[in-house]
């Protein structure tokens, strides 16, 4: 679905981002990036939907080279990436389904757009997503008035409604508590197993991309330095990876929760039905 | 014999280092403060002299005579109403394409060099040097007061707007742009929710801002109140003048007051 051949970003201040990156991820697959600030994760995914231009290589979305589009093939083809953001990035003052339907701005023309009359499948679409995440009854609130997993909740949906190829997630936990981070990664990878979406999920906590990847990247400095399953992360890579550290607690603590996952998983299934109200 | 830790002294360090500059800066200043002082040259005697003159003049203002110049006074009101709301209005449909264009995070680099000068040409003269200029231009009344403040509201409204939109938060914005939005559609979904509130309070403040000036504007053959003002002043008839004031004051307080509640609820 997306292939990356050696892609590689210079900033204007001379700093080497990326140093030729050759990455592929199949249709459905769910793909962790991990490394540590600055490794150049979150320049990666943005180069694949051109927030940030690449210096040189090239990207494929399906047949489409995406690195030399006009501004609007560019257009189009992001209708087909969806992107989820660290601080979940909602127009605070927009409504929640203002939010939602935003993730369709790239279908409808400009005038439907600002008098917000969208079309009544985007409007059925995006009831529907809400309902998933468990918020349809949120509807009509301010988006600034919900919490941080709520609003990560809303951010999915508009990402979702695009109905992209290719889902783009930009460190989806850093700003949650850490039950919240697990219900908010479980949701996304259940999303994309539904949708058969594939996915880049920049993430700074290898315990969570162990638990909920099958496919674990490690960038260090702009290089791939491991690509693999996450049972094969041991403290040599790591150290590769991160530098210098005593990772043998993390391995242990990951295994640990892997038993523990039917206990979360029930848990987690209490948490939505509690959500959601009774109608 | 056991040794007492040497105590570390703190002070704040000052912000200029070298001792001779800053002690240099305060000594300058006060000489400079006392020479300013002493060139201004207060007659004592005069002012004493003429305090009786004064007092006879103040007194005239009393009391106020809203009733004989009254049609000229209504006319001038509303004259500078119009004034106010139109030039407000069209000043700030002119200001945004400048603001937008001047805002360094949305704009290209030329089309921001020319904006900001626009904004700082408008912003340059004051609104009566502006409406002097527009009388000459124009005739007098109504007309050249009119773009006067047209002028001026796009200066200040301009400027405010593309300082708004540079420093609003970048990351919604990026993330409408992410969807595959157009432009303009993207302007309404990130951009305009953002800046909104401030940008009508501050629309509220400019109009307020407007009436005042429509007041000195009229002085100098623009038109509106300001023209009764000094109509009344010409023929030394000090107690319309005066009913005229108390009206103005009456009129900028209750518009201070509205846009304040408007501002706050806004936000």
């Amino acid at each position: 679905m997306l292939r990356i051949e050696n892609l590689e970003k210079r900033y204007q201040t001379g700093d080497l981002a990326l140093k030729g990156v050759d990455l592929e991820v199949p249709k459905g697959q769910v793909m962790a990036l991990i490394g540590p600030s600055g490794a150049g994760k979150s320049t990666l995914i943005r180069c694949v939907n051109r927030l940030v231009q690449p210096t040189s290589g090239k990207v494929y979305l399906g047949d489409l080279e995406l690195t030399h589009l006009g501004s609007r093939e560019l257009r189009r083809a992001r209708t087909r990436m969806g992107m989820i953001f660290q601080e979940y990035a909602l127009v605070e003052r927009l409504s929640v389904m203002e939010n939602v339907l935003s993730g369709r701005l790239g279908y409808v023309g400009f005038w439907r757009s600002y008098f917000r009359k969208f079309p009544q499948a985007d409007i059925d679409e995006a009831f529907n997503l809400l309902e998933r995440v468990g918020l349809d009854h949120m509807a009509d609130k301010r988006a600034d008035e919900l919490s941080g997993g709520q609003r990560q909740r809303v951010g999915i949906c508009r990402a979702l409604i695009q109905n992209p190829d290719l889902l783009l997630v930009d460190e989806p936990t850093a700003s949650l508590d850490p039950k919240t981070s697990r219900q908010i990664m479980r949701l996304i990878c259940e999303l994309c197993d539904e949708r058969q979406l594939a996915a880049i999920i920049n993430i700074h906590d290898v315990l969570l991309a162990q638990m909920f990847s099958r496919r674990i990247v490690g960038l260090q400095l702009g290089s791939i330095v491991y690509d693999g399953p996450p049972e094969k992360l041991n403290p040599q890579v790591l150290t590769q990876i991160y530098g210098e550290e005593d990772w043998e607690a993390t391995i242990e603590a990951s295994k640990d929760v892997e038993d523990e996952e039917d206990v979360l998983e029930a848990a987690a299934a209490l948490q939505v039905t509690r959500v959601n109200p009774p109608s | 014999m056991t040794k007492t830790p040497a105590i570390r002294r703190w002070k704040r360090p000052p912000f200029i280092t070298n001792p001779t500059l800053r002690w240099g800066l305060w000594v300058g200043a006060a000489i400079y403060l006392a020479v300013a002082f002493g060139t201004m040259e207060i007659d004592w005697s005069r002012v004493f002299e003429g305090a009786t003159r004064g007092q006879r003049f103040i007194a005239s203002f009393f009391p106020p005579d809203f009733s004989s110049r009254w049609d000229s006074i209504q006319d001038g009101i509303l004259e500078s109403m119009w004034m106010t709301i139109t030039s407000t209005v069209i000043g700030i449909i002119l200001s945004v394409p400048v603001g937008l264009g001047a805002a360094r995070n949305l704009s290209w680099r030329p089309v921001y060099l020319f904006c900001r000068g626009v904004l700082a040409v408008s912003r340059t003269f004051p609104e009566i040097i502006l409406a002097i200029f527009f009388v000459k231009l124009f005739g007098f009344g109504p007309f050249a007061g009119f773009l006067a403040l047209s002028v001026g509201t796009i200066g200040f409204y301009g400027k405010l707007l593309a300082e708004d939109i540079e420093s609003m938060d970048p990351v919604p914005a990026e993330a409408i742009k992410s969807v595959g939005a157009g432009w303009l559609q993207w302007l309404n979904y990130s951009v305009q929710p953002q800046v909104m509130p401030r940008m009508i309070g501050l629309g509220i403040y400019r109009l307020d801002i407007n009436f005042r000036e429509s007041a000195v504007v009229g002085i100098v053959g623009g038109g509106g109140i300001g023209a009764t003002l000094l109509t009344s002043f010409d023929r030394y008839e000090f107690d319309s003048a005066a009913a005229i004031l108390l009206i103005i004051i009456a009129i900028v307080m209750a518009l201070e007051y509205t846009s304040g509640y408007i501002r706050e609820w806004v936000q």
